[in-house]
């Protein structure tokens, strides 16, 4: 069921050092790419192969590199997004601990890619252990002759440093985590410019997400065409031809595999990879059911941005495409399934706190909007609910909707809005009796 | 006061960057692992030295929720609260954490052992609930097996 590719030797012993991970073939990526592709060459691999970003918006990651100027006599960096923290996500974290290796070649054939001699890693402040791994890693390659000058003997100088967040979700935001590396209070910028014009220091960047550039080795060695041959590519797409057609890593273009964090109260949570366009109840399966005396009532399929949807959609196969067309997103691949023993309304609640919280306070509909969403929820939930208070609620939430700065406050009516639109009698049972129809017990921490 | 070679280790950090601004940062990594904490000093030493303002410097400090402006216990307990860990039950090992320690979120034993707060998603939710205490992750938590951890760190 499970496909191993970006896991790929995450159960053999000892696969997290550089020696288990070359005795597999590992780096064998890097060496082809610096020897036996240029960079323009490797950059059309990863374009044709529809690799599209794991971090949550699904760009395509090959055009994200084609934007960067390589020519352009300023430094160009590539910045790796390990700030994992969107509820329900633990993918990277998985990855970053079980095949760090992998991440750190597919970030050295990314510099090579666009030209850049100085990678960052943003990583989250909390993940001790993964920090700890990535150090190691980076010492060993360095070691190894992999990092530093003239990489395996080639005229290709490049440098891995690790930069550490503090506790702040908008850091996931890409330019939020630019601001941040500068040194600065993490807030998103205008765009455009984007990154890939003027990102870090105001120089060209590539910021791509971890899973995602665990994908580049093994792109890079087994080529676009081996790389679409499992998942949900578009058929119309031509990687062989390399030419006309759609363009490749948009709209039904699911190519690959994706790793997936499944959690909820299930029998065996974890982290799965699977191909792209397999159904959620296949990975509901994986997760082992849930657990005896509960039944499923609603799933989130791709982090706590992505809206709630019905059991209805249960069989929906797992692809960009299908899940904008089902009204939600498969965003950063977290599945958190939803019982009938959690209270629809305290989920809200709780995802709202969480937006409140994390909000940078750069835009007023954010800023505001999710604390005001905060209270009347809470209200609601805590049986002191007022007349008006559920209209208020959609209120607020439109004037959220459309008008804030970046994806964090544009997230907050989303766990709101399909709670209420998938349990409206819930809702209703809370706001008149004062409590919860299946004797949830209601918690805040705000307020 | 920054010590001599704590000062040399923010130093070097520089060189690490484009722009020396980008090391305020990893400095208050420094700062707050040497000290506990990061006191105003410490940040107004940093910024000199980074060659920004202090208040500058403290207004990147507090966007921060890692970094404790104020002295904390010499563990800090930080209990996921959300999402998954929420349905796997994060408010019952909360409350039997407050029960045990005799304190409520935000505040430090009278010991000075252990200062307890939530955090947001500590991305773990396959083994929810969890926590963080110092640097170290604990995974599937009880109040059993809270009482393991409280005693192990000398609770």
């Amino acid at each position: 069921m499970q496909e191993f590719r970006v896991l790929m030797g995450h159960d053999t012993p000892g696969y997290a050092s550089i020696g288990v991970y070359r005795d597999h073939g590992g780096y064998e990526a890097l060496r082809k790419a610096l020897h036996q592709m240029t960079p323009t060459e490797v950059t059309d691999e990863v374009y044709w192969s529809g690799l599209r970003g794991r971090g949550g918006a699904g760009f395509c990651t090959g055009m994200k590199w084609r934007f960067i100027d390589r020519s352009s006599p300023v430094p160009k960096y590539v910045v790796v997004n390990a700030d994992e923290g969107e509820p329900g996500t633990f993918k990277d974290r998985f990855i970053m601990e079980h095949v760090p290796h992998r991440v750190i070649e597919g970030i050295l054939i990314a510099c090579h890619a666009v030209g850049a001699a100085k990678a960052y890693i943003y990583l989250r402040g909390e993940l001790a252990l993964c920090r700890e791994r990535l150090l190691t890693a980076i010492e060993e390659a360095r070691r190894a002759g992999l990092l530093g000058a003239s990489v395996l003997g080639s005229d290709f100088d490049v440098d891995i440093a690790l930069h550490r967040g503090a506790g702040a979700y908008i850091c996931g935001e890409e330019t939020a985590l630019l601001d941040s590396l500068e040194g600065r209070r993490a807030q998103p910028r205008l765009k455009p410019p984007f990154p890939a014009q003027a990102g870090l220091y105001g120089c060209p960047t590539v910021v791509n997400n971890i899973e995602t550039l665990a994908n580049v080795p093994l792109i890079v060695e087994h080529g676009a065409e081996w790389y679409r041959s499992v998942g949900a590519p578009n058929p119309a797409v031509d990687a062989a031809a390399r030419t006309g057609g759609p363009p490749s890593g948009f709209g039904p273009d699911s190519p690959g595999t994706r790793v997936f964090s499944v959690s909820g109260k299930l029998n065996n949570p974890g982290v799965f990879e699977v191909p792209m366009g397999t159904p959620m109840s296949a990975l509901f399966g994986l997760a082992g059911g849930l657990r005896e005396g509960l039944e499923l009532r609603a799933v989130i399929p791709g982090g706590s941005s992505a809206p709630m949807i019905g059991p209805e959609h249960f069989e929906i196969p797992l692809t960009f495409q299908t899940l904008a067309d089902a009204g939600s997103m498969l965003g950063s691949g977290a599945v958190v399934f939803i019982d009938d023993q959690t209270c629809p309304v305290d989920l809200a609640l709780n995802l709202v706190e969480f937006y409140e919280h994390e909000s940078c306070g750069k835009c007023t509909p954010c800023r505001e909007g999710g604390q005001w969403m905060r209270k009347v929820i809470q209200r609601i939930a805590h049986g002191q609910c007022r007349e008006g208070d559920l209209e208020l609620v959609r209120h607020v939430s439109d004037g959220i909707k459309g008008k804030c700065f970046c994806a964090l406050g544009e997230s907050i009516p989303a766990p709101v809005n399909s709670s209420l639109a998938l349990f409206p009698e819930h809702w209703q049972y809370h706001i008149e009796h004062g409590s919860c129809p299946i004797g949830a017990k209601e918690y805040s921490h705000v307020g | 006061m920054l010590s001599d070679e704590l000062r040399g280790e923010i130093r070097a950090l520089l060189d690490q960057y484009e722009e020396p601004r980008s090391a305020l940062m990893p400095a208050f990594w420094l700062a707050q692992q040497s000290d506990g904490h990061l006191a105003a000093e410490a940040i107004s030493e940093i910024a000199e030295i980074v060659g920004v303002d202090p208040g500058y410097a403290s207004g990147v400090a507090s966007f921060y929720t890692m970094y404790h402006l104020r002295p904390v216990g010499r563990h800090v307990i930080q209990v996921c609260k959300t999402l998954s860990c929420r349905m796997a039950g994060a408010e019952d090992i909360l409350e039997h954490l407050k029960a045990k320690l005799g304190i409520n979120l935000g505040e430090t034993t009278p010991d000075g052992a252990f200062s307890l707060c939530t955090s947001e998603c500590l991305a773990s939710c396959g083994t929810a609930p969890v926590m963080l205490v110092d640097d170290d992750l604990y995974e599937n938590l009880t109040p059993e097996r809270v009482d393991e951890i409280l005693a192990q760190l000398g609770g």
